[in-house]
């Protein structure tokens, strides 16, 4: 078996004194769509911060077969890894366009040029909006463009948190949709959601994060047949899109 | 009050206000990119004029020396900080820019100060001697604390300014003195005489804002500068390393510390703790601009620097006190309307 494209193994993370990720290992394989579920609280946001490099974690982190839990954020983004993060953090006071030249930083201008019109082409909304500023933009837009933004990264691993937070149901489906999307390319995903439906419709793999340690994990089907999950995650009929 | 009288003031007022406006840009930039007030900013102002004012008297200026302190010390805090993951690159480029452009600089200096090799050749060097303290000032006193709150960088701040004002008492010693006119031309338009030097100040000034307003807009390292003003997480998830940003803000505001420093000699006797009530002042317009507008900074500036000559001619003895009273109507209304700096995280 090859190894998988990134490996967490036995990461801790602290804010101050208090352990809020306590010792989780989770693996993304190349070209997989890996979610990891759980309620507010238990730690995702923290968990994805730390496997970017915006935290300070104890443990392993090996990216493409090198430990990179000692490499500074920005060539852990050059290496290929990139976040979308829960608030999604745009330029508000800079235009569309900029925000996303921007996420091209570490590449080069030929990357970069050839990166943007991919991505008009893939969200045609951005490229209607280009000269707004993206303080301006509406929810969906925003989202679209914080993906837009990180993809111009040329990320080997796209890592989101919470795409879905505050959109409509609408949105929310073409949301999911590029992620789909966007696997076929060959873009390998890890998707944290609170959302676990939707999230457990389109992974291949999934983990349950309970209280800063993950709980259980499978393939999304046996996640969602399990009756505990099922009572205190997906509801009867709640949190549908 | 007649209207030449006026015209005169409105002139004094451009010129002060544009030597207000290159600096206070610089602490709205480095404000945004580090969160930093940069208190020593008027520093810059002041020994590069005493540097050019040197070098005219066919002297070495002692800046080279102090620029071969900073550097020892930024050297110093880089080793100690990296002390576990020193990389042959990070050794290299600290004995490269820390020691090896200083001493190249003070052999430089030593060698070409006798020769009196004229206006552009001092100005030229005075910047070149000033412009790389700013980043070694970041990475000795920021860079390490560069997570902290606004409040603990604002005294850090201070530190930086009281440390500065002694090397420079040490270095430059107690006297004042100017510098030669950037043109001793003069022509009268109607009843005014414009001077040579006004000219001078204004067609600088104007040409760097002309140039920052390219950078900023145009380029991508100037976005990427602006981005970690307009999101410090999101110019770091795109990979801008905010440490190299801040260096080179710092050295973009030393730079604009130098070219007013090179500006005000002339117009003023400058002694080494001059730069703080020009630092000050420019700190007003800042704030009127919110920290954040480089276009209404640029106006309040010029705006300051009117009120200052409007002041000094009618009660001279007051007027510092009276421009630093007009911040508080000012920032009442703007309270109420204006644009916010990002509150601190
Ligand atoms: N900056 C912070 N400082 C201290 N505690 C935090 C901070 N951010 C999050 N936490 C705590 O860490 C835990 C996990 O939060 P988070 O990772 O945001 O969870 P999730 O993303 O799963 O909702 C929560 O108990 C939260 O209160
Ligand atoms: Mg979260």
């Amino acid at each position: 078996m090859t190894a998988p494209l990134l490996d967490v193994r036995g990461l801790s993370v602290a804010y101050g004194r208090a352990e809020v990720v306590h010792d989780v290992s989770i693996a993304v394989t190349q070209g997989a769509l890996v979610t990891v579920i759980g309620a507010n609280g238990a730690g995702k946001t923290t968990l994805l911060n730390a496997i970017m490099g915006l935290l300070k974690a104890r443990g392993r982190i090996e990216f493409r077969g090198a430990d990179v839990s000692s490499v500074a954020l920005e060539s852990r983004v050059k290496a290929g890894l990139c976040l979308v993060p829960e608030r999604r953090e745009l330029f508000a006071d800079m235009p569309v366009e900029d925000n996303l030249l921007l996420g091209g930083f570490r590449r080069t201008r030929a990357e970069r040029s050839q990166t943007i019109e991919q991505i008009y082409a893939r969200l045609p909304r951005l490229k209607e909006r280009r000269e707004q500023l993206a303080g301006t933009l509406s929810g969906g837009e925003r989202q679209m463009l914080a993906m837009g933004r990180a993809l111009m990264a040329r990320p080997t691993l796209l890592m989101l948190d919470e795409p879905s937070l505050g959109l409509a149901p609408r949105i929310v489906r073409d949301v999911f949709h590029i992620l789909t999307d966007l696997r076929q390319t060959g873009v390998s995903i890890l998707l944290v959601e609170q959302n676990a439906r939707a999230a457990l419709e389109v992974a291949d793999y999934a983990y349950v994060m309970e209280l800063g340690a993950i709980t259980k994990q499978g393939s999304p089907t046996d996640i969602a047949q399990d009756p505990r999950l099922v009572e205190s995650y997906l509801g009867l009929g709640g949190n549908e899109y | 009050m007649d209207g030449t009288i006026f015209l005169f003031l409105l002139q004094d007022g451009v010129i002060n206000g544009a030597v207000y406006a290159l600096v206070a840009i610089a602490l709205v930039l480095v404000f945004g990119v580090t969160r930093v007030i940069l208190v020593p900013q008027g520093e810059f102002v002041a020994f590069t004029a005493l540097t050019v004012a040197a070098l005219e008297n066919g002297n070495a200026p002692p800046t080279a020396w102090l620029l071969l302190a900073l550097g020892g010390l930024a050297a110093i805090s880089e080793l100690v900080r990296h002390f576990r993951d020193l990389t042959v690159r990070r050794l290299v480029r600290i004995a490269l820019f820390d020691l090896a452009l200083p001493v190249a600089l003070l052999l430089l200096t030593r060698a070409l100060a006798p020769m009196k090799l004229g206006q552009v050749a001092n100005i030229l060097l005075a910047i070149t001697l000033i412009t790389p303290m700013g980043p070694m000032i970041y990475r000795i006193a920021f860079a390490p604390i560069a997570h902290s709150s606004v409040l603990v960088l604002l005294m850090a701040s201070f530190g930086v300014h009281f440390s500065l004002m002694g090397l420079g008492l040490v270095f430059f010693g107690p006297e004042g003195t100017g510098t030669a006119p950037l043109s001793s031309q003069s022509f009268a338009l109607g009843d005014l005489v414009v001077t040579g030097q006004s000219v001078a100040v204004v067609a600088v000034t104007g040409l760097l804002l002309v140039l920052f307003a390219i950078f900023f807009g145009r380029t991508l390292l100037g976005k990427a500068l602006r981005a970690c003003s307009s999101n410090r997480i999101g110019a770091r998830l795109v990979g801008i390393p905010t440490g190299a940003a801040g260096q080179i803000a710092f050295a973009l505001a030393a730079l604009l510390g130098a070219v007013s420093g090179v500006l005000v000699g002339p117009l003023m006797t400058v002694a080494y703790d001059s730069g703080f009530l020009i630092g000050l002042k420019a700190f007003v317009a800042a704030i009127l601009g919110g920290l954040v507008s480089y276009p209404l900074t640029v106006l309040a500036a010029l705006g300051v620097g009117f009120a200052e000559a409007l002041f000094s001619f009618w009660a001279s003895n007051f007027k510092e006190v009276l421009v630093f009273t007009l911040i508080i109507p000012v920032l009442a209304w703007r309270s109420v309307y204006a644009p916010h700096a990002e509150e601190a995280e």
